[in-house]
């Protein structure tokens, strides 16, 4: 087992202060392919800070989804403890995870996963309607400009470009006000241009709004614009 | 929002989404249009009762009012009830079925009208012989007869002799000696019931009590009032049975168009369910929103069932204005809604169920 905890690139006194916004300890995952096991998590201990911009970096078939998943409460670990944002994951039900992904959990997915029957503005106003909030939150109107949607809300996500969607894929992960935005792959479908447009959104969103963000890449210049950067091969954590 | 989604859902895939409501529809309309022949029989036969004018009905004693079709009762009474107090008229009437739902009336058309009063011709006039017959105006506007054609019934040919308003007896009438001859009803004489009108049309009950003292049970009297209120559908058994029959076939088909409905869209829509959890979506908003689609499933296929019957009846009343008599069944408007919806919620239970246990991964990898 190797520790990525407080490694990496330069963490600001501010963001390393305070309680971690996760904390992962000895994690585990476990699938049984028939009567194979296959370990995609092997004991990987984590801690993010409070505005902590993290990407975890890795091949496919490292982990690094299957760690994304649980972090985002979408599947329990086999063993180990999560806690996000002070709440231990350990031994919540389905629907206290479903909870704690409604309050506290932000996605944004490599294929940006936008309803494609609704309008960009009604994808935003569903997750925010789902987390039970009557209105969006407080600057969250400035958020959109900075995204650069505002004028393209009306439209359904096919009539978007893969930047486009993508921004409003991380509009709708903000609306909630999440502790923490994980982006898997967020920019894996989109050429130069719109993936660095949305890796400077990320900063700038971690930058102005202290927004916890741990990003899942395996393109290391992606990586690069996070505050630390860890490795992630054969399900255990490494430095990078 | 909710609502949004599911409305844009249906929107979506509009063609489906109409397919499922025809069908549906299709079932409200097969109700509707049952129910409404079924009334409109009734109502019908009801208006006929009322249209001959008598003020009692005689017909055998344990006789159902819906079996007068044969000849059970014995001329030889007639004589017997019009000598009695306060019995202006006295006419027997021998009724046989001729087609699945229509029935000849034989009668002396003067003895009739001593009941009726004077009969109104479209068009022709009364029978100058035994092989004449009168037709309602419905059955010769379907039919097109005309006054001197020949029609064959009861393996008879029959020369229409005239045309009258719908409403009195039957959709056929023709002079009782030929009929009784021609169903083997004349040796010795029967007759399937009494029509009775009375000097005093505010004697009824008490004729009616008079009459079935005197006639001991061999005959049953009974008001024309008390006679009409039994065509209703809650009088006739094998009626009720029949809508219970349609009701769970309606409830079937429902639940099957809607269940293949959601179940495509359920599986078509994997990847959207696995988002929605993603999103925080719980088992039971996953659930909410299958059946509220299935819901508006029914309320679209329950309105385009509305129009459908209408447009039934248009159809059946054009051009079997004498065969089929549909009316329209309002009374049936909301429990064919319920029959709609209960067949939608049924069809949406399992679908919506796998959605709902969807594992959120497995949906979001969904390709």
């Amino acid at each position: 087992m190797s520790s990525a905890t407080k490694t990496g690139a330069m963490v600001s006194a501010e963001k390393s202060s305070g309680l971690e916004m996760i904390r992962v300890r000895g994690l585990t995952k476990t699938y049984h392919a028939g009567d194979v096991d296959v370990h995609a998590l092997r004991g990987v201990d984590l801690d993010v800070a409070r505005g902590e911009f993290l990407a975890i970096i890795g091949p496919s078939g490292s982990g690094k989804s299957t760690l994304f998943n649980i972090l985002g409460g979408l599947t329990p670990p086999t063993d180990g403890q999560v806690w996000i944002d002070g709440v231990d994951l350990r031994g919540l039900s389905e629907s206290q995870r479903t909870e704690m992904r409604q309050r506290k959990i932000g996605f944004v997915f490599q294929k940006y996963n936008l309803l494609p029957t609704l309008t960009a503005r009604d994808n935003i106003a569903l997750a925010q309607n789902l987390s039970h909030r009557n209105a969006p939150p407080p600057g969250f109107d400035e958020i959109l400009q900075m995204l650069g949607i505002k004028d393209r809300l009306g439209r359904r996500p096919r009539a978007l470009s893969g930047g486009e969607q993508q921004r409003v894929a991380i509009a709708r992960a903000l609306v909630t006000q999440p502790a923490i935005l994980l982006a898997d792959e967020p920019t894996g479908n989109l050429d130069t241009e719109n993936s660095v447009a949305v890796l400077n959104i990320l900063r700038d969103l971690n930058m102005r709004n202290r927004q916890t963000i741990l990003m899942i890449t395996h393109n290391p210049e992606a990586a690069a614009y996070a505050d630390r950067i860890v490795a992630i091969r054969d399900g255990e954590m490494h430095d990078a | 929002m909710i609502n949004k989604l599911v409305l844009e859902n249906l929107k979506a895939r509009w063609v489906r989404t109409f397919l499922s409501a025809l069908v549906v529809g299709v079932q409200v309309m097969s109700i509707l249009t049952l129910i409404g022949l079924s009334d409109g029989l009734l109502e019908q036969s009801a208006n006929r009762a009322k249209g001959s004018g008598a003020d009692i009905f005689l017909k055998p004693g344990a006789q159902n009012t819906f079996s007068l079709s044969s000849g059970q009762v014995l001329q030889k009474f007639v004589p017997l009830v019009a000598k009695q107090p306060h019995v202006a008229a006295a006419v027997p009437v021998l009724i046989v079925p001729v087609q699945v739902v229509t029935s000849m009336n034989g009668v002396d058309l003067t003895e009739l009208e001593r009941v009726t009063g004077r009969i109104r011709f479209l068009e022709g006039g009364p029978p100058k012989g035994l092989d004449d017959l009168l037709v309602d105006e419905y059955y010769a506007k379907q039919n097109k007869v005309r006054v001197g054609r020949t029609v064959r019934m009861l393996n008879h040919d029959w020369r229409v002799c005239g045309v009258i308003p719908a409403g009195l007896l039957g959709r056929f009438i023709v002079p009782l000696q030929r009929l009784q001859q021609l169903t083997g009803n004349a040796e010795p004489a029967r007759i399937s019931q009494i029509l009775i009108k009375l000097d005093d049309p505010a004697l009824v009950n008490q004729e009616v009590e008079y009459l079935n003292q005197l006639l001991k049970g061999n005959l049953q009297a009974i008001s024309m009032s008390a006679f009409v209120s039994q065509f209703s559908m809650n009088s006739i058994p094998e009626l009720k049975a029949f809508v219970g029959v349609i009701t769970v076939i309606s409830v079937v088909v429902g639940f099957l168009v809607v269940f293949l409905s959601m179940y495509t869209a359920v599986v078509e829509r994997t990847r959207e369910i696995g988002i929605l959890k993603a999103l925080g979506a719980k088992p039971l908003t996953i659930l909410d929103i299958l059946v509220r689609e299935a819901i508006i499933l029914a309320i679209l296929g329950w309105i385009i069932g509305l129009g459908l019957s209408f447009a039934a009846k248009t159809i059946v009343m054009t051009f079997l204005p004498a065969s089929l008599p549909v009316v329209t069944v309002p009374d049936w408007w909301p429990i064919a809604a319920a029959i709609a919806i209960v067949g939608a919620l049924l069809g949406a239970v399992y679908p919506g169920l796998k959605a709902a246990r969807q594992d959120a991964i497995e949906a979001l990898a969904y390709e």
